[in-house]
């Protein structure tokens, strides 16, 4: 596990995948900071009350983020677990190590659950870091109304940081899986996104509102609800639900095709 | 080696306390048979060469030996334990190199052994840094060791894969074409290496297309063609089951071929050279002839006839001979009569 984590985090492309997701926040902030001013009501939301408050643009980001970004660059790791290890060859040797092929598996996904964390707080801490650097820092307006001082909105950021995180549990279980169909990391990462995206378009689609509370993403920008006083758990817990639901399904999935899968890589 | 070494009886006479030991072992890839019911056996402390053309099923069989495919039919037994049942017991103490080494290019050599080390709960990890530098110096890699493997030739990347087969003690190696582009410096390096590990008790099985290298570094061997197992056992038992012949030089070919034939020989003529005529006698006994055959030992079994009274019989008869000697089909002979001639790739 340890070593899982250090081939993941030692890798360029890990900080690649990080470095342009802290370029969001940096890239808002920059515009922002460039411009006259934001005219109210325009833009992401959030996105006008930046020049008030440098920690908008952690809250700006995370929002802008969520719909590709993230699941971009999360696709991009769980697609790679298993396909990436068959296509370098090394999956063979990890095999005959011998790693067992459900403890491998259990490790891979550990690893991409820990890139889900990393990714989220990689856009509030950047975004918190250049905001309070490009801009005056003051206390935040909650959605409720409610005003709070910046170590709190500090912790709220994290709250919503581990939103996402728990948002993109249930991506990363179906990336797992699909990477156990292919020794081709690229399809499976490409795989993995296009379901992200197909399951936010068809969360859009009215004629579909049946399929709604079950596609993966339909809570994925619920987490305002971390901005309300007292914070409102109920998006939060059918998300974690829904969530467990997905990796447990996919989860199965991914056990049943890779214990038996022959490896020929 | 010596054939005749305790432990490394033939393998025909022994059926338990095989090293590997395979029954009806069978890969279907849809409608193509791969590997066709294999019945391996490798005695404990031998140097087993698995030898066939291209395309044979010698990785196919080495993946299931290994558990990475599973069996369409047909058992594996490793060290005594069914496979893949019992991997975890089985593989801590197998190393092997399947198809060619596979590292992360983006770490350093030692990185790799150190990963793949980790990756099994089987290892100590504190005696990782240890097995790593030895394993790393067993194949001649220390220098090159904290460059990333992607800056490693072909060779180097060969030397990193027997390395980390080498990381633990271990009972059986399984090397797949362990001296593919290696340069010839390397290729006997690794032949040293085999019978160094050969001499303290590991059983090595060793896949290649190169016979001169099972000739040199192994006591057993099998010959894989088209998916079958074509032919195994001790090299003097494979070289004895091919035929031999006597090769003749005199210039009395006419009387030479009355002789042989009256031994129930056959006889081929050869070229013409100064000296005289030179006839091949006997790939076989002739059909319908007693089952003699030529025997370069001094010692015939039953039914055979020794070189030296063919020749004795050839003199008393008057043919002058001014060469004759005793040809023994060649591992290579023997190889391409299992597996056929020419560059096709089996099917």
């Amino acid at each position: 596990m340890q070593s899982e984590l250090k081939v993941l985090f030692g890798r360029r492309r890990t900080w690649a995948l990080l470095l342009a997701l802290a370029a969001i926040p940096i890239l808002i902030a920059v515009a922002v900071r460039l411009s006259s001013g934001v005219p109210s009501g325009r833009g992401p939301a959030f996105l006008d009350r930046i020049t008030q408050n440098g920690l908008f643009v952690a809250f700006t980001a995370m929002l802008v983020s969520v719909p590709l970004f993230l699941p971009l660059t999360v696709g991009v790791v769980a697609g790679d677990t298993i396909a990436g290890e068959a296509s370098m060859g090394t999956l063979r040797y990890l095999l005959v190590a011998p790693a067992g092929r459900v403890r491998l598996l259990l490790v891979k996904y550990a690893a991409a659950l820990a890139f889900c964390v990393v990714a989220p707080l990689t856009v509030a801490l950047a975004g918190a870091a250049i905001g309070a650097a490009l801009f005056p820092v003051g206390p935040v307006t909650l959605l409720s109304g409610d005003v709070i001082q910046p170590p709190e909105a500090a912790v709220r950021m994290l709250l919503i940081a581990a939103y996402m995180a728990v948002s993109l549990a249930g991506l990363s279980a179906i990336g797992l899986f699909l990477s156990t169909l292919t020794v081709v990391p690229v399809g499976a990462m490409a795989a993995t996104v296009v379901i992200s995206v197909v399951s936010q378009i068809a969360d859009q689609l009215p004629q579909l509102e049946w399929l709604h509370p079950w596609l993966f993403s339909h809570y994925w920008l619920g987490f305002g609800d971390m901005l309300r006083q007292p914070v409102l758990w109920d998006s939060f817990g059918s998300n974690a639900l829904l969530q467990a639901g997905y990796i447990a399904v996919f989860g199965a999935l991914a056990y049943a095709r890779f214990t038996t899968k022959d490896v020929l890589s | 080696m010596n054939p005749d070494a305790p432990g490394a009886q033939s393998a025909s006479s022994v059926s338990y306390g095989l090293t590997i030991e395979t029954h009806g072992l069978t890969k279907r890839f849809g409608r193509q048979v791969a590997v066709d019911g294999v019945d391996l056996a490798v005695p404990p402390g031998s140097v087993f060469g698995f030898l066939g053309p291209n395309g044979s099923g010698k990785t196919t069989t080495i993946r299931m030996l290994l558990g990475l495919a599973s069996a369409s039919a047909g058992t594996v037994n490793l060290l005594g334990m069914e496979m893949p049942g019992r991997f975890h017991e089985v593989l801590p103490r197998v190393g092997a190199l399947v198809e060619g080494p596979a590292f992360y290019p983006f770490l350093s050599g030692v990185a790799n052994l150190h990963r793949l080390d980790a990756a099994t709960r089987h290892t100590v990890p504190a005696t990782r840094r240890a097995r790593v530098d030895r394993a790393l110096d067993q194949v001649g890699l220390a220098h090159a060791a904290n460059k990333r493997v992607h800056a490693y030739s072909l060779g180097m990347k060969q030397r990193l894969g027997i390395a980390n087969a080498l990381l633990s003690h271990r009972d059986l190696l399984v090397l797949d074409e362990p001296t593919n582009g290696l340069d010839p410096q390397g290729t006997r390096e690794v032949r040293h290496l085999v019978r160094s590990l050969a001499q303290n008790g590991t059983t090595v099985f060793v896949s290649s297309h190169l016979l001169a290298e099972v000739d040199q570094m192994c006591t057993h061997a099998a010959i894989m063609s088209a998916g079958k197992l074509a032919a195994q056992g001790s090299l003097a038992e494979l070289r004895r089951a091919g035929s031999a012949r006597a090769r003749l030089l005199t210039p009395d070919a006419a009387q030479a071929r009355k002789v042989l034939a009256g031994l129930g020989l056959n006889c081929e003529t050869g070229d013409v050279q100064p000296g005289g005529e030179t006839l091949l006698a006997a790939l076989a006994p002739a059909a319908g002839a007693s089952s003699a055959r030529i025997d370069g030992s001094p010692t015939a079994r039953s039914g055979e006839i020794l070189a030296e009274d063919i020749v004795a019989q050839l003199v008393a008869a008057g043919v002058r001979v001014r060469g004759f000697a005793v040809e023994r089909e060649s591992l290579e002979d023997r190889f391409v009569a299992l597996t056929g001639e020419g560059f096709d790739v089996a099917q």
